[in-house]
């Protein structure tokens, strides 16, 4: 094989490869933003349960969230990955014999990353929970909202504000985390970057080109969430 | 005391029969058991003492791998921080930037990211670090993994340590200098106590964090706990591989953040009231 320049490498196109580690990024945003949400509304969940006073509801959540803090990540995705195909295939045979199953790399990243996302979400939640006066209940109460309604209407645009720097750093976490479904097959930036080092033998070129998409992508979100923060400072200005 | 500040608010009173939140926790707890039961009656039906003979002293090795890269990698750390923290504080703007640089890279991109650079992007090296008589290091999995590890939570603890020194107010500084004592002294006397105080939850965090994040040397050839779990598993096909590593890992992380808080409500005794 020729001796390629470090430019041909990173050209677009069939002879370089960066095409294919743009297209990684690309799955590896789809896959934090696709988590997002899912992880954000088990997290919200979570740090009501916490902070209910029925103790039930409030010990099923601490253990949902020591379980789940305290499982190393690539534990918890490998148990997925391969114990979930086995599972569901126990339960499939009851009704289909013939039935095999695989699980979906890209679903199996996101349900596992929603897992963690969410229990350290809960926690960013809860410790918002706990900076709103008492009084903002008693308040909606008193002028006859609803739980519902003084949940979404006073209790919520409070929460998000206070929150919002924790579950900043919470997605910071989740974007790093994407990193680690590679190891199961998607094909997000660090396995098309590995597959590239493995091909052109060129490993601290690609692994680096890996990790200055992941560094731009942090500094890409930390714009947005400074822009967001201010919106959100705006709106309360204008009340 | 005041006869009104020793009346304490009753607490207000239990809710009686099946509210719906009560149905909900029951049924989660149930759900919660469930699980649990199911996972200990596979684990027993699944038993098989062979499994288990050919592969609990692997597991035990490993253990002993994944506590000396975590706890070599620590101390590295630990030491390294303190260069990297002193450059975040100092005036000097070339070196603060610099401590900048290297911990937004370090916090910013994935440990594994990290790992494989140094693993196998060090490999395009390999003369010039034979030249430097470097490459027997590099070489080993085990070496590239503290490596990596070292670098990772040296930039965590940095900022752990600089937040730490931060959060000591300025005027026990001035108090110091004017007893006289010079900065070292200051700093190892006055602030340093103060600050580990501050710092120690952080510190066990990070320590949780790095016993967490260790498991993904298995992925560069090193059998630490989770490698022999990968192994035990492609042998074996057999889940429990990794159920079994999952409890021991649960069991460490709960020993460790118990011990964090023991040790803290023990250093705190003085600030209770």
């Amino acid at each position: 094989m020729p001796a390629q320049s470090i430019w041909t490498l990173l050209s677009w196109g069939p002879d370089g490869w960066l095409d294919d580690i743009a297209y990684g990024a690309l799955i590896t945003v789809a896959l934090a933003l696709a988590t997002l949400p899912i992880g954000l509304t088990i997290g919200f969940f979570i740090a009501l349960a916490k902070q209910s006073e029925e103790p039930s509801l409030r010990l099923a959540a601490n253990i949902y969230t020591t379980v789940f803090r305290g499982l190393p990540e690539l534990v918890t995705l490998f148990l997925f990955f391969f114990g979930m195909p086995i599972l569901l295939q126990h339960l499939v045979r009851y009704f289909r014999p013939d039935a095999t199953i695989d699980v979906n790399s890209f679903v199996a990243g996101m349900i596992v990353l929603a897992l963690i996302f969410s229990s350290y979400a809960s926690e960013v939640f809860l410790s918002a929970f706990r900076a709103i006066p008492k009084g903002q209940y008693e308040g909606g109460y008193a002028i006859g909202l609803s739980n519902w309604l003084t949940m979404r209407k006073v209790i919520v645009p409070q929460l998000l504000r206070i929150a919002f720097p924790g579950l900043e750093n919470c997605w910071l976490s989740l974007l790093k985390d994407t990193s680690l479904v590679s190891v199961v097959g998607l094909a997000e930036t660090l396995r098309n970057a590995s597959i590239a080092a493995r091909v052109t033998k060129h490993a601290f070129l690609f692994f680096g080109v890996a990790s200055l998409v992941f560094l731009g992508l942090a500094v890409v979100s930390s714009f947005a969430t400074s822009a967001i923060l201010r919106s959100l400072g705006r709106r309360e200005a204008q009340r | 005391m005041s006869a009104a500040a020793t009346m304490v608010e009753r607490p207000p009173p239990r809710a009686r029969g099946w509210p719906r939140r009560r149905i909900v926790g029951y049924a989660l707890v149930c759900l919660w058991i469930l699980f649990g039961l199911g996972i200990v009656s596979y684990l027993y039906l699944a038993w098989n003492a062979e499994f288990f003979a050919k592969y609990a002293p692997a597991y035990l090795r490993g253990l002993g791998v994944t506590l000396a890269l975590v706890s070599i990698s620590m101390v590295l750390g630990a030491i390294l921080s303190v260069p990297v923290a002193y450059g975040r504080m100092s005036k000097n703007r070339i070196l603060s930037g610099l401590a900048y640089c290297y911990v937004y890279f370090f916090r910013g991109t994935p440990l594994l990211v990290q790992t494989y650079l140094v693993y196998y992007g060090l490999g395009s090296f390999r003369v010039e670090l034979q030249s430097v008589g470097l490459w027997d290091f590099f070489k080993d999995a085990f070496n590239c993994g503290v490596f990596a590890f070292a670098l990772n939570t040296a930039a965590y603890q940095a900022e752990i340590l600089r937040g730490a020194i931060e959060s000591v107010p300025r005027g026990q500084w001035e108090g110091a200098a004017s007893l006289g004592l010079h900065k070292l002294q200051t700093l190892r006397k006055i602030i340093l106590p103060q600050a580990l105080i501050v710092a120690l939850r952080p510190y066990g965090n990070e320590l949780i964090l790095m016993v967490k994040a260790s498991a993904i040397v298995a992925i560069i050839t090193v059998y630490d706990l989770m490698g022999n779990a990968k192994l035990a598993f492609a042998n074996s096909f057999d889940i429990q591989a990794y159920i079994w590593v999952a409890l021991v890992y649960l069991v460490m992380v709960e020993i460790l953040r118990h011990g964090v808080e023991w040790i803290e409500r023990r250093i705190t005794i003085h600030l209770k009231r």
